[in-house]
């Protein structure tokens, strides 16, 4: 890595600290009893809770607030189904694209509402400008704001004492959208316009090439969906070669800040909730192991990627960093990025739910690859998406203080709650449930005939496609391995794998959530397994490995490091 | 509240986020933008004579000797901006080692002429690689190295003069510091033709 690539890297880190440790306090603020929004904000607010049927403080116990978040996921999934079918007798659609055929349109459904985006059309050439701004773009903004809403709704859990409720799951929703999610998303997008990212309903252009061609430009309403898609850790483009097309990301800046944009707000989710426990030394070793993992991640992929591909290296080009060329593994990435930032995104991307990418995965290097694939097989608890990747890593969290425990002998305890049987069975099912349906998927699709139609390239390479596609769609990452291709049994194993993936850890959580708010907290004792020491963040990132990474360890044996071995 | 009463109030908020996010924040931001920064919002056209020639953002075929060339693309056709895509081939892939060579052979054919004694380990790594969306509208300084003593000795210009014109459409890291100094093929070709007028 050279100095540049360092430099980038640390203003990263530092940025992320700097920037989320403040949001982190502000939206700590937003989710407690004492916010009061300005006078016209609260007016609004009040009519929207008027609207649905509830009050500011009517309060919900985990079962009511799961009902309420899937009874919403359900009418929008209907509502985007009958939009995306019937798109080409809606209005906003200037280049007259058609109907969504069933299988891709449910596909599209379980990806954009389950915050995964996984992607199996182009969007430029498929979905209408109606269709990307009130469908994707709004499940963009929800899917992100019920996650948000979970995790206060299971911070409060850890919070609460001798409580059955663990808030309203319509204001808890309503203040990420209005208060968190929007105001950073129109600010991004202003900034995402001044630099270059399409903004119009004129439907797309056409150019008299100096060449004598005609070119067709995809235009839209690309900046506003771009800002959510990074911010709500969503990552579904409005192009085909999504981040990677210069009008979703124009410039070195637009990337380093859409790449900023990926991380922020989980890392701030962090820091809001040691403010939500009262206990802010408590973030920091979940921060520290999530910033560890997520620094291996770059430190192993970066090198990886500038060192380049056997085939780069056979075909005897120039693949040497110099001042004239970023050179490494330059196929399916482009030039104003080049390697540091392409490889720190596809990090980035992938500890986060998100998903977005800003150069093709398909054609990483086999450890390059690798990466990504271990970041999202963790369960997306390196940072991971907004509220569902620090919900997700409280499963680890409670596997950590058990395993403490039980080396101590003494029963766990987390924030002076007593954690019993009950939690760690459900932390349990939180953190085995996913990966366990992601082995099981990738085997069905490589054994059967029906699987292996969707195989792009060809030998070891075709496994680790197939085991990307199951790997990110149950973790409701999103980001693809591009060549896997969308068939009948592709499209529904993985609606299956994106509804599944997103349920199972989300009503775990609320459940662990409701279980602790019912106990009463203990004082610490001398004999408590202290949980805001460097120690615990070493405990965290040890658990995570023993659990996710020994899973994963086999099926990487048969891709990536064949792969890596040839 | 009965469960059909939830639904019915469920679906009215799902009707109202939908108005306010999905239809008012994108068409506030499109106004924002439109007012402010309308050459961006449009695409970053360029025009010349009047009529729309390409996108500062966009790559777009250049196969003529007097010409710099843009990355390969995976598009079909190629350098098509209606339809970006990767080309999606692995590390190991063997199509991608018979492309990348053919590349190279194609690419030392072109500018030995020009450049005595090139081979393929002259060859800057962009030039042989597809880019990610496929219209990519920057190669390497490298790359475009390689190309000015070419279209320098074609349109009977001086050397230096091309290179002061790949200067002139280089843009450096983003303050310095993000992302990697490109050259912009479309911007550097105007300008060799206006050049030349």
């Amino acid at each position: 890595m050279n100095g540049q690539g360092l430099a980038q890297i640390l203003i990263y880190a530092a940025l992320l600290v700097g920037l989320g440790y403040p949001l982190g306090r502000y939206m700590a603020w937003v989710y407690s009893e004492r916010f009061q929004a300005p006078r016209p904000l609260a007016v609004v607010e009040r009519s929207f809770y008027r609207l649905v049927g509830t009050r500011a403080d009517e309060e919900q116990t985990w079962k009511g607030y799961a009902k309420s978040a899937c009874l919403l996921m359900a009418v929008f999934s209907a509502l985007l189904y009958v939009l995306l079918r019937l798109q080409g007798r809606l209005p906003l659609n200037p280049d007259h694209l058609a109907a969504i055929s069933p299988h891709v349109a449910a596909n599209t459904v379980a990806s954009f509402v389950t915050n995964t985006n996984w992607q199996y059309y182009a969007g430029e050439t498929t979905m209408s400008y109606l269709s990307q701004m009130a469908g994707l773009a709004v499940q963009n903004f929800v899917s992100a704001g019920i996650g948000m809403a979970v995790l206060a709704a299971v911070i409060r859990g850890f919070a609460r004492r001798s409580r059955r409720e663990l808030g309203n799951f319509w204001v808890d929703l309503y203040r990420s959208l209005a208060y968190i999610l929007l105001p950073l998303s129109l600010i991004l997008a202003l900034f995402l316009i001044s630099q270059g990212v399409v903004q119009t309903f004129s439907g797309h252009a056409t150019a008299h090439t100096l060449s004598g061609a005609t070119q067709t430009i995809a235009r839209g309403p690309v900046a506003s969906q771009e800002a959510i898609k990074q911010l709500g850790t969503n990552g579904g483009g409005f192009y085909n070669s999504n981040s990677a097309v210069p009008f979703e990301n124009p410039n070195g800046l637009t990337d380093f800040i859409e790449l900023l944009a990926i991380l922020l707000i989980p890392a701030g989710q962090v820091f809001m909730f040691g403010r939500m426990v009262s206990a802010r030394r408590q973030a920091w070793p979940i921060f520290a192991a999530m910033f560890a993992m997520f620094a291996v991640g770059v430190a192993i992929a970066l090198p990886l990627e500038q060192h380049g591909s056997g085939a780069l290296r056979a075909s005897g080009v120039n693949i040497t960093q110099s001042a004239d060329q970023s050179g490494g593994n330059m196929q399916d990435k482009e030039v104003r990025f080049g390697i540091a930032s392409t490889a720190l995104w596809a990090t980035a991307t992938t500890d986060a739910s998100n998903g977005s990418v800003n150069g093709g995965h398909d054609a990483l290097t086999a450890g390059g690859g690798a990466v990504p694939l271990v970041n999202i097989f963790t369960g997306e608890v390196i940072f991971g998406g907004v509220g569902s990747g620090l919900y997700g890593m409280f499963f680890y969290v409670l596997i950590a203080v058990f395993i403490a425990g039980l080396m101590v002998g003494r029963t766990p305890e987390y924030l002076g709650k007593k954690i019993e049987a009950r939690e760690i069975k459900l932390a349990a099912i939180g953190a085995l449930f996913v990966p366990t349906l992601v082995l099981v998927l990738t085997a069905v699709a490589v054994v059967t005939h029906a699987g292996l139609a969707s195989i792009f390239n060809p030998g070891a390479h075709g496994f680790s496609e197939a085991l990307y596609a199951y790997t990110s769609q149950t973790n409701n990452n999103g980001s693809a391995f591009a060549g896997y291709g969308a068939t009948n049994f592709s499209t529904l194993a993985g609606s299956a794998a994106m509804w599944l993936g997103r349920f199972v850890p989300l009503i775990a959580a609320l459940a662990i959530g409701g279980s602790l708010a019912e106990k009463k907290t203990a004082p610490a004792s001398a004999g408590t397994f202290r949980t805001d020491s460097p120690t615990f963040a070493f405990l965290i990132v040890g658990v995570v490995i023993l659990t996710a990474g020994l899973m994963i360890f086999p099926a990487l044996s048969l891709g990536p490091l064949v792969e890596a071995l040839r | 509240m009965s469960a059909l009463a939830s639904l019915g109030r469920t679906t009215l908020g799902v009707l109202a986020i939908t108005a306010i996010l999905g239809l008012a924040y994108p068409l506030l931001v499109t106004g924002l933008g439109q007012l402010a920064f309308q050459n961006e919002a449009q695409g970053s056209l360029i025009r010349s004579q009047g009529r729309v020639v390409g996108s500062r953002l966009a790559a777009q075929p250049f196969t003529a000797k007097r010409y710099f060339h843009p990355r390969p693309s995976a598009t079909t056709p190629a350098y098509n901006a209606g339809g970006t895509t990767f080309a999606n081939l692995g590390p190991t892939s063997p199509d991608l080692e018979k492309t990348l060579r053919a590349n190279a052979a194609a690419i030392v054919r072109l500018e030995k002429p020009y450049n005595p004694g090139l081979g393929v380990a002259g060859v800057p790594v962009d030039a042989v690689t597809t880019s990610a969306s496929g219209i990519d509208p920057d190669i390497s300084p490298a790359y475009a190295a390689l190309q000015a003593r070419r279209v320098a000795s074609v349109r009977h210009l001086a050397l230096d003069r091309v290179q002061a014109l790949i200067a002139l459409a280089t843009d450096g890291r983003s303050l310095g510091l993000f992302g990697e100094p490109a050259v912009d093929v479309l911007t550097l070709n105007l300008a060799l033709d206006r050049e030349q007028k």
